[in-house]
């Protein structure tokens, strides 16, 4: 750091391994201080890229992906598929006779995969007993901090089509 | 350096000590920030990130002005 020390300061080399035993605890405290603005740089950066990441949720564009035909599933009966890209596995379910609705198969809590319980009609992550409801995804019971990520559905003629993901 | 002022040096590093414990007070609001943000984020709730990001960058800014701080009371304490 040449630009904060004075022109006939000591060599540099001097200061960190100095030969006064007084100024060990200077050279201590100079690195640790050193290390928080790092630390706190980081925090700062970090901040940014979450910024980042909020615009281009905002400004994400979803594709329309066909997930099932009409009547394809019985009612209790579930069908899994992937949206919006092949890695993020979703799950449709038929809870009444015209009632259908398609959440992201990731719990909130640990992203383990949950399952549709027919008999309580809810969805329930077996890694930490977590629920969801089966009708808007929201959290029953368990660790799960947040609702499911809801799939967006449009019926096209005699099939359902996938058009964009509701998070919240 | 032959002669070092040791009363200097030791308000030097009470001085140093003060600064330290802001910057790791500023340093834990802007951790409790980011874990803030990203909660917020992941809620789909992205209205909060400018503000984080904001606060996180003056509390930034504040650390640096009391690294300075530090480094110049050490350059002072030591250099006498």
């Amino acid at each position: 750091m040449p630009f904060f020390r004075k022109p006939d300061s000591e060599a540099l080399w001097k200061d960190e391994f100095s030969i006064h035993a007084a100024d060990e605890r200077y050279v201590s405290r100079r690195q640790f201080t050193k290390f928080l603005t790092l630390a706190s740089l980081g925090m700062f950066v970090g901040n940014l890229w979450i910024l980042a990441r909020s615009y281009f949720m905002k400004s994400a564009v979803f594709p329309r992906s066909a997930v099932a035909g009409v009547g394809e599933i019985p009612v209790g009966g579930v069908k899994l598929f992937a949206y919006p890209t092949p890695e993020d596995r979703c799950i449709l379910v038929r809870t009444a006779e015209n009632e259908y609705s398609a959440f992201s198969q990731k719990c909130t809590h640990l992203s383990c995969a949950v399952y549709y319980e027919r008999e309580t009609n809810r969805l329930a992550c077996p890694c930490h007993h977590g629920y969801f409801s089966a009708t808007d995804g929201s959290v029953l019971q368990g660790p799960p901090p947040r609702p499911l990520p809801r799939i967006l559905l449009e019926q096209q003629g005699q099939e359902f089509v996938a058009i964009g993901i509701k998070v919240g | 350096m032959a002669d070092r002022d040791f009363s200097k040096q030791k308000k030097g590093l009470v001085a140093i000590d003060g600064a330290m414990a802001l910057i790791v007070l500023l340093v834990i609001v802007q951790v409790w920030l980011l874990s803030a943000a990203l909660e917020a984020l992941l809620a789909g709730h992205s209205e909060t990130a400018l503000p984080a990001a904001i606060f996180s960058g003056i509390l930034f800014l504040c650390c640096v002005a009391l690294t300075l701080f530090v480094w110049r009371v050490d350059r002072d304490s030591r250099d006498h």
